[in-house]
């Protein structure tokens, strides 16, 4: 067997060249994050691409036969133009909660390789950036696959819809830090679970997915409003449609970053609390 | 390599390490003895940098934890108590991102991955994944891959807790070979017979205080006897009899149940015993062992 010990010739009380200059280390966490991925895309590939897409075709031509036969489409936009902005929002915020929810806790509780991360040169505020970023690259490549769906199904109309990407990312961002912020303070899936039926599932039904939220009560406006979802969705509909511009766009997109600062530095806590103790 | 001095931890109200002082030589293989509880994984989590001391000063490589804790950690291999593999991926995955996390070049780490695959004996099982392993093969796998960056200190904490006694014995050869090949190794357990198979040198700790230290042979010829008569007398009665057992042997411990006489020679004692009219169940004579030496001095058994 050849031999594993360290060379004899190494200071035993000097770690040398400790760190050694190549990859910064959050960027080996990134790469953990797609390895891991590329090893494992496929269990992920129904929720993140499949879904919306079955969606866009179910509501846009199902449900939107009926709203355009009615009323012509929503203010007179076609109600399959209208709604898949509001999907590739519901998309993005759908791959963030998944990819942040269970594969954090998991990543503390069952598999617990976030301890092998912080074993190595690696720390805490490398794990939480390699996971961010690692996000930020999900968002990029799954809302830029969507959009190409969208122009096939001919519902881009601006040339605006180029910063369609970068607004997805946010959109996504805000949730995701969030969800990851969340989930490492959670000891067991329930905490998980209620995420998705008190947090998912109304940013779905009432941030403006599928509907304008001007047809809301005033009171249920104000929940929306609230919610990031409601701003993303703003943003990326009105990029698609090259309508309803102005700088109230502007504060969307403040309130996303807003969000999505709040998310990264709670999870530097969060994670940090759990993994150095 | 490590050096502790008035090293604690404590958790809010709760102190797990009391103050201890650890001097760590390279080329040791040095062990942390003790049941549940007396401080050995905070321990090892302040030395692997992964913890900081609440107070104390602590020298591991040379160097301070608080300042060069990413520094250290590239030299050190950690093997946890509890696994933290990727269950998902195979074998071969599971250690060519754990070189990654330390930067080794690619061709370095095919190469080591290829050794450290033979090492563990693990070659077979390359593209398994992880999920199919036994515990004892997760261990291995975890050692193995503790190694990929040819670490100057290789730390393992309950390394065989929870292994079916054959992959205790393959794990423990394998570490055996580790020390001779000159890796320093710090072993916590909390099996007495790991502690005299795996370590040059060993702490007692009990209560997060160090109890005792020496070599495995010093702390049991200090503070047991040369050999243990273990007696079996039913199910109750082990109290009184204990007393009378006290004429014929240097120190008697009651154990829920079994009765250890603590003599130079067990044989005789038995002699001794039968002659005082007493017939027990059962006798055993043995060595002594670290288990005796902390029944001596903490009164209870490592293993509850």
């Amino acid at each position: 067997m050849t031999s594993l010990a360290p060379a004899v010739a190494a200071l035993p009380d000097d770690p040398g060249v400790a760190v050694r200059a190549g990859w910064p280390t959050w960027l080996r966490s990134v790469w953990r994050n797609w390895y891991v991925y590329r090893k494992t895309w496929r269990s992920s590939l129904t929720t993140t691409f499949l879904e919306p897409v079955l969606y866009l075709a179910a509501m846009g031509l199902g449900v939107g036969s009926l709203v355009n036969h009615h009323s012509g489409g929503v203010n007179g936009v076609p109600y399959l133009s209208f709604v898949a902005p509001g999907l590739l929002a519901a998309a993005m915020l759908q791959v963030g909660v998944s990819d942040c929810s269970y594969p954090v806790l998991g990543g503390f509780k069952w598999e617990r390789t976030f301890w092998a991360e912080v074993a190595t040169p690696l720390s805490v505020g490398d794990v939480v950036a390699g996971k961010m970023v690692w996000e930020i690259a999900r968002f990029a490549t799954v809302s830029a696959l969507f959009l190409v769906v969208m122009v096939a199904f001919g519902v881009v109309h601006s040339p605006l819809a180029a910063f369609v990407v970068p607004v997805a990312v946010l959109s996504g961002m805000s949730t995701a830090t969030v969800t990851a912020s969340f989930a490492a303070t959670q000891d067991s899936d329930l905490g998980m679970a209620l995420l998705f039926r008190l947090g998912v599932l109304p940013m779905n039904l009432f941030a403006g997915v599928f509907y304008p939220i001007s047809r809301l009560p005033g009171w249920l406006r104000v929940v929306a409003q609230v919610l990031p979802v409601t701003h993303g969705v703003d943003v990326l509909r009105a990029l698609t449609l090259g309508t309803g511009l102005g700088w109230g766009l502007l504060l969307d997109v403040l309130y996303l970053v807003l969000w999505a600062a709040v998310g990264v530095v709670a999870s530097l806590r969060t994670f940090g609390r759990r993994l150095v103790q | 390599m490590v050096e502790a001095r008035g090293l604690v931890k404590r958790f809010g109200d709760f102190t797990a390490v009391a103050g201890i002082d650890v001097r760590i030589e390279q080329g040791e293989s040095f062990g942390f003895l003790g049941p549940n509880g007396a401080g050995k994984t905070s321990t090892m989590k302040m030395i692997s940098c992964m913890s900081p001391l609440t107070e104390g000063t602590l020298r591991v490589l040379g160097r301070d934890p608080a300042t060069d804790g990413a520094a250290i950690r590239s030299r050190l291999g950690l093997v946890p108590q509890e696994d933290t593999l990727e269950t998902e991926l195979t074998v071969f995955d599971n250690i060519y991102i754990y070189g990654r996390y330390f930067d080794l070049p690619r061709r370095q780490i095919l190469e080591r991955a290829e050794q450290l695959l033979h090492f563990a004996q693990l070659g077979e099982r390359r593209n398994d994944k992880v999920d199919s392993l036994s515990g004892g093969l997760k261990r291995r796998l975890t050692i193995a891959r503790a190694l990929i960056s040819e670490p100057d200190l290789l730390i393992l904490d309950e390394p065989t807790t929870g292994l079916d006694p054959q992959a205790r014995h393959l794990l423990w050869e394998r570490l055996y070979r580790l020390k001779a090949e000159g890796v320093t190794l710090i072993v916590t357990t909390h099996y007495m017979d790991e502690a005299e198979q795996l370590c040059d040198r060993l702490v007692v700790m009990d209560g997060g205080h160090i109890v005792a230290q020496g070599t495995p042979r010093a702390l049991i010829d200090r503070y047991s006897t040369k050999e243990v008569l273990e007696l079996r007398f039913g199910l109750d009665g082990h109290g009184p009899m204990a007393e009378r057992l006290g004429q014929v042997a240097d120190r008697v411990e009651v154990l829920p149940d079994r009765l250890l006489l603590y003599v130079d020679d067990g044989d005789a004692v038995l002699g001794a015993v039968h002659e005082l009219g007493l017939t027990p169940d059962s006798a055993l004579v043995r060595r002594s062992t670290l288990e005796d030496v902390f029944l001596c001095l903490t009164g209870r058994s490592l293993v509850d």
